[in-house]
């Protein structure tokens, strides 16, 4: 069992004892702690159950490999599953709990999987989906959601603050080991900016484990030296608990930062996303150690051999008392010092290689342990924790030997390389066979902006795993290792029959065996993307950090190919989980997107205005009163301006100032229609179409003087018609002289409108809008009861209408002066749905609800607003295509319900017959639809195949359900067809 | 007038640094060929001279700033802007140019503190760290257009539009709630 | 994500501070154009795996459109300029010419 040792623990803090629970059992650590090295420290050893099998798990490693221990960790909102123990960090009242198991961890009964895996074989998943329909259905999907999965997804919402932040420099140096270090002391002392992260806690790696001389120092003192020499230098930037999570085009790197995760609840942010931008990168990132696949070698207490040391040297924690390391190569054997250090036992090593001359293996017989060459473990006693060893010969089939008893077992299969930043944006990997493992190629780097290598790699991540290697490759010391080769072990032993190859795991997190990924490669699937995706190997939250080169080693045996031939898995980022929270940052909530106000939202706030979103603007859809509900709302609002005076915010109309003596000209090509002939001091209703034809935006133009013009757009299009605007002139008519300016937002703009609308401007006085002075469609500027204003008479409802634009700073109060002058002669404010009904009362056609993209002005019949002397105007090409002169095209034709009901939104007249698809044929569909009080009853417009042809003919509606609703065909002006009511 | 108001009357927030928005501020958008003589004839009239690319200059109460290869943006005295808009306009009238008075479409921010450039660090992907003094940095603050440049010595001044005000607001109080610095000290930006 | 420099106010940044414009260099043809030419006006757009040029436009910063000449295999940015022009500048052909060898020239 594993236990606090009395003495060490060079990160452990033993005067400040935490707190914490795991599955409700209270437990003590140190500060300094991770989960892992509490729960070890408190002699827990089995931490879960595993994903398919529910085999009992423990830990297996001490970094971010850790593919069993991971625990739900916190409580109702603050709940999260899948939290790795090997590298959170242990805080006072963590509350912890296993995951994969029912009803407890100690028994749990979907163990009972473990007994049947002969029928949970690679792919059983696929293979259900071949079984009747009814079978997965009603049989393998409930089993299957109730028995797989990780741990529990929390319900609530995340209550936890995520920021972002970002960062440049010239060098990022990512990995804050000795590698690393030496690398950002050489950038740095270069004068570079440069950026050194460390995903841990600490500075230093693994060396301070390990041990060993740099640069003619103890590591540990060099360690010091440099981060003090680091510290001093102001272009240098040092930040632990930040994880590189992926590297991306042109130097940029995603990084995760942990700031509160220990202090759940203070008012801090908990992750802190760093979007870096880095003229280089170099990766130190290290490598990770291999499993060995034996029989057994995922029961609790069977570990990597560099994390038995890690537990004992960093945290004082013994994984066991008797610990037989099994490995492939003379690194495993510092297990074995650090274990005899710390005053514990060491049974046996049992080494794959025939012959171990290595001064590491040296020094560990020199002090007594026997050391087993030639040898392999056949098989590991024990279920919930190691009881013992079955020893084999490693070329044989399993055969024992002898059995040693012990209650760890550390393993140590070689080393792989950390490559995934490198790989990440395409740098290419070799195969170096000494060592076993895939490389980065310096031939083949990741390429940046200019195309040059964006990414160098540094230390053990390069393949340069031995102190000296490492501190080469970063550009200090000579480049020597006495360390003996090591052995390629894929399989031990290797000639393991089925009954052994069914137990020995290569993917401990998806439960997958070398049995599995054997079958596969039977099965046919040969691409290694095919086999993980078929197997499972490599998945899920580790992403096979400790799989994944073991896995493709036994599908290229069972391909019979070399491993190259093989390849790996793409590496994608984020080289660990990031949280969704982080992702989001401070977008969320009322941040998550920009909410555009106009200068009188807080009035319309101010009366409970029900919203409609309009762009990224919210508009009052109407001002409902007590005991109204929208509808009604609605109704009286286009009552009420219809007999008397609406006001409406028109704020968020577009208004684009266009000028130059090239302006006419350019509004010419712009607009369907003639725009250069306006008058000063005119109006005129102006179409817009992209280059296909399709009508884009609509709006009134105002001529404001001889070479400028106001162009009013639709509220949503502003921007994009500014836009388009630039980029004709731009990039097309350079040459011509016109200036653009989207002053929308410079004016407040209060739509005036009803019959009593020139008493209510008449009462703020100042200006004379008679029907002389302001005629319909014409403008004026002046000072309006105060206000500097700009009056446009135009109307969107067949009223006597006043647009009235005053500076953005005054629009609060002349809305206000509006609503108190007005008090006498019914003035109410109305809403969008009542300025939509009135227009479809009128006829007038909305952008966006007759138009979607594939309508042009022809099929709303405004063939009039287009011109048919101008030679060229945007659209006008298109137009001529013989599907845009196609009589048969639908029109636009207003819609009356023959019982007075409103026809549902989006509904389509059938005609006879069926398509090729075998659907109903069509004969055309509704535009847009509403009830009118004004006629009262509802009324439409829609697109109807030879629609204006057919005046007074009854055509049938889809309605609710299977219902059919008649509507008669009429012309689309419902209300004061000849104008009289605007025109007074 | 006098109840002209701006988006957020001066709005406060007092974070790790201090948030505030300045109220109505002039602006006046100058679009034409910078380097023609009338337009720069027409700045010496108000005591100004052309900046040079992303340069902002600050002479007596008058700030130019340079926005495009085609326009310049005055910023004076909300009051008086409408005047200088029109004489500018005047000035120019003979000449093809496009001066408009934009104060209120516009919000002004002040974010003063030694670490106001950590604010902006959270929301911009401007290299805030090697905006030098007398520089302006058009970008994107989170979802939206903004420029930003350091108006003293631990202060940035920025702009955006008004209808974004309140958002922008949001933005810069998330930013500098106390407990969230990203340093201890202004990064290096050497 | 990629950087690019805006030529119009010299500011380097990244790819959200722009607006992209599809592909540089369109002819546009007009009313009195054979189908065949509206067609390719209005549809055809190279797709290359490799040098490319492109419209982009500094949306959140100067507001100017401009051109890019980039590899759309490796990302690599040939070099950037003003689009008032309806054909890429000498200087920047030269370039991808010295990094492209295979490269068959603009169009």
């Amino acid at each position: 069992m594993s236990t606090r040792l009395s003495k060490g623990g060079r990160l452990i803090d033993r005067a400040k004892r935490l707190n914490f629970t795991f599955n409700g059992k209270p437990m003590q650590g140190y500060e300094g702690d991770t989960l892992a090295s509490a729960l070890l420290g408190a002699g827990q050893v089995m931490v879960g159950r595993s994903f398919k099998y529910h085999r009992p798990r423990g830990i297996i490693a001490s970094g971010v490999e850790e593919p069993n221990a991971l625990v739900g960790l916190g409580r109702n909102a603050r709940f999260e599953p899948d939290q790795r123990t090997t590298t959170t960090e242990l805080f006072e009242g963590a509350e912890t709990r296993s995951q994969n198991h029912w009803p407890s961890l100690e028994y749990d009964i979907g163990e009972i999987n473990d007994s049947f895996y002969k029928f949970l074989p690679a792919g059983f998943y696929y293979k259900t989906f071949m079984a009747p329909q009814a079978a997965w259905k009603h049989l393998f999907e409930p089993i299957i959601r109730k028995s797989a999965g990780l741990g529990a997804v929390p319900k609530e919402a995340d209550p936890d603050r995520y920021e972002q932040a970002y960062a440049h420099c010239d060098v990022l140096v990512v990995g804050g080991g000795v590698a690393g270090l030496a690398a950002a002391l050489r950038e740095g002392r270069a004068g570079k900016r440069v950026w050194l992260i460390e995903q841990s806690a600490h500075w230093g790696g693994r060396t301070p484990v390990d041990g060993g001389q740099i640069d003619g120092f103890e590591a540990c003192d060099w360690i010091k030296a440099t981060l003090q020499e680091l510290e001093t230098m102001e272009n240098v930037t040092l930040r632990t608990r930040l994880m590189a999570a992926g590297q991306h085009d042109h130097g940029y790197v995603i990084g995760l930062e942990s700031v509160g995760d220990t202090r759940p609840g203070a008012d801090i942010p908990r992750h802190r996303l760093w979007r870096i931008r880095a003229g280089r990168t170099i990766t130190a990132t290290g490598a990770i150690e291999r499993p060995l696949a034996f029989a057994g070698n995922d029961v609790p207490g069977v570990m990597l051999a560099s994390a038995v040391r890690d537990y004992v040297v960093n945290w004082a924690v013994s994984p066991g008392d008797r610990t037989v390391i099994v490995t492939n190569n003379d690194d495993a054997y510092r297990t074995a010092l650090a274990l005899l250090d710390a005053g514990l036992s060491v049974p046996a090593i049992v080494d794959a290689r025939e012959a171990t001359h290595g001064a590491l293996p040296q020094e560990v017989k020199a002090r007594g342990v026997r050391v087993l060459e030639g040898r392999g473990v056949a098989r590991v006693l024990g279920r919930k924790q190691v009881k013992g060893v079955e020893i084999c010969a490693q070329a044989g089939e399993g055969g024992a030997i002898e059995t040693i008893e012990c209650d760890c077992v550390a393993m140590s299969g070689g080393w792989s390389p950390v490559v995934h930043l490198w790989s990440h944006c395409g740098g290419k990997l070799i195969w170096d066979a000494a060592q076993a493992m895939f490389r980065p190629d310096p031939a083949r780097p990741p390429l940046g902006a200019d195309g040059t290598a964006m990414v160098q790699v540094v230390g053990a991540a390069n393949g340069d795993l031995s102190l000296a290697a490492a501190m080469g490759s970063a550009g200090l010391g000579a480049c020597s290792s006495d360390e003996a080769p090591m052995m390629p072990v894929w399989q031990m032993p290797a000639g393991a029959p089925p009954a052994l190859r069914f137990k020995s795991f290569l993917d401990f997190q998806n439960d997958v065996k070398v049995s599995d990924v054997q079958l596969a490669a039977r099965e046919g699937y040969e691409s290694v993307e095919h086999t993980k995706r078929y197997t499972t190997l490599g998945m899920a939250t580790d992403q096979g950090k400790l799989s994944n080169i073991n896995g493709l080693a036994v599908l290229s045996d069972a391909l019979g190919q070399p491993i190259p031939a093989t390849g790996t898995t793409t590496f994608r980022p984020p080289y660990t989980p990031i949280s969704l929270g982080a992702i989001a940052g401070e977008a969320k909530g009322a941040l998550f997107q920009p909410l555009r106000r106009t200068p009188v939202q807080s009035w319309h706030e101010a009366q409970n205005a029900h919203w409609e979103p309009v762009g990224q603007w919210r508009r009052p859809y109407c001002y409902p009163q007590t005991g109204e509900s929208h509808r009604e709302a609605v109704n009286r609002e286009i009552t009420n301006t219809r007999a008397n005076v609406g006001l409406l915010d028109a704020s968020t109309l577009g208004k684009i100032v266009v000028k130059g003596p090239d302006a006419g000209r350019f509004l010419d090509m712009l607009y369907t229609n003639m725009m250069s002939t306006l008058p000063v001091g005119k109006c005129r209703y102006g179409l817009m179409c992209n280059e296909n034809g399709f009508l884009m935006d609509d709006g009134v133009v105002a001529r404001l003087s001889e070479d400028s013009w106001l162009c009013h757009t639709t509220s949503g299009g502003a921007d994009h018609i500014h836009g388009w605007m630039e980029d004709w002139l731009q990039c097309e008519w350079w040459d011509w002289k016109v200036y653009t300016a989207n002053l929308t937002e410079q004016f407040a703009q209060i739509a005036v409108v009803g019959p009593k609308a020139r008493q209510l401007l008449e009462k703020l006085g100042g200006m004379d809008v008679s029907k002389e002075t302001l005629p319909f469609m014409q403008w004026l500027e002046g000072s309006l009861g105060g206000f500097d204003a700009r009056i446009c008479r135009i109307s969107f409802s067949g009223e006597l209408s006043y647009e009235i634009a005053v500076p953005a700073s005054q629009g609060l109060a002349l809305w206000k002066k509006l609503v108190t002058e007005g008090k006498d002669l019914g003035v109410m404010p109305y809403g969008t749905e009542a300025l939509h009904v009135m227009r479809a009362e009128k006829g007038f056609i909305m952008i966006g609800d007759e138009t979607d993209g594939t309508v042009i002005p022809q099929d709303l019949g405004l063939n009039w607003a287009i011109s048919k002397k101008k030679t060229d105007y945007l659209g006008k090409r298109a137009q001529q295509r013989p599907h845009m002169t196609d009589p048969n095209r639908w029109k636009l034709v207003g819609l009356e319900t023959l019982d007075g009901s409103v026809i549902p939104d989006g509904s389509h007249a059938p005609a006879d017959g069926y398509n090729a698809n075998g659907q109903r044929n069509t004969q055309g569909r509704v535009t847009s639809t509403y009830y009118s009080p004004t006629i009262g009853k509802g009324i439409a417009m829609g697109l109807v195949l030879n629609g204006p042809d057919r005046m007074g003919e009854v055509i049938e509606f889809t309605g609710e359900g299977e219902a059919m609703i008649k509507a008669r065909i009429t012309d689309p002006v419902f209300f004061d067809k000849d104008g009289e009511k605007q025109n007074v | 007038m006098s109840n002209a108001v701006s988006a957020l009357q001066g709005a406060t927030y007092q974070g790790f640094v201090t948030v505030s928005e300045a109220g109505l501020i002039g602006m006046i958008s100058i679009r034409g060929d910078l380097t023609s003589k009338p337009l720069l004839k027409a700045l010496k009239t108000q005591g100004l001279s052309a900046p040079a690319p992303r340069q902002i200059v600050t002479s007596n109460d008058l700030t130019l700033a340079w926005m495009s290869p085609d326009e310049l943006l005055l910023i004076c005295d909300h009051s008086a802007a409408a005047q200088r808009a029109q004489t500018l306009t005047e000035a120019l009238e003979k000449n093809h140019a496009l001066v408009c008075n934009v104060s209120d479409a516009r919000a002004l921010f002040r974010i003063t503190g030694s670490k106001a450039d950590q604010v902006i660090m959270k929301l911009s992907p401007a290299d805030i760290a090697r905006l030098p003094m007398g520089e302006m940095r058009r970008t994107r603050l989170a979802q939206v257009a903004a420029a930003v440049w350091r108006s003293a010595p631990d202060e940035i001044s920025l702009i955006c539009f008004r209808s974004v005000a309140t958002y922008v607001q949001g933005l810069l109080e998330t930013s500098a709630r106390p407990g969230s610095e990203l340093f201890e000290a202004a990064p290096s930006s050497s | 994500m990629l950087t690019l420099t805006c030529p119009c106010c010299g500011v380097t940044a990244e790819e959200t501070e722009f607006a992209p414009g599809g592909e540089a260099h369109p002819k546009r043809f007009g009313p009195d154009s054979s189908d065949a030419d509206f067609e390719g006006y209005l549809f055809a757009r190279a797709n290359p795996k490799g040098v490319h040029f492109e419209r982009w436009r500094h949306a959140y910063g100067c507001g100017k459109w401009f051109l890019a000449a980039r590899c759309t295999a490796t990302l690599e940015v040939f070099g950037t300029y003003p689009a008032q022009t309806t054909a890429p500048p000498a200087d920047v052909i030269k370039k991808i010419k010295t990094k492209r060898p295979e490269w068959e020239g603009y169009k």
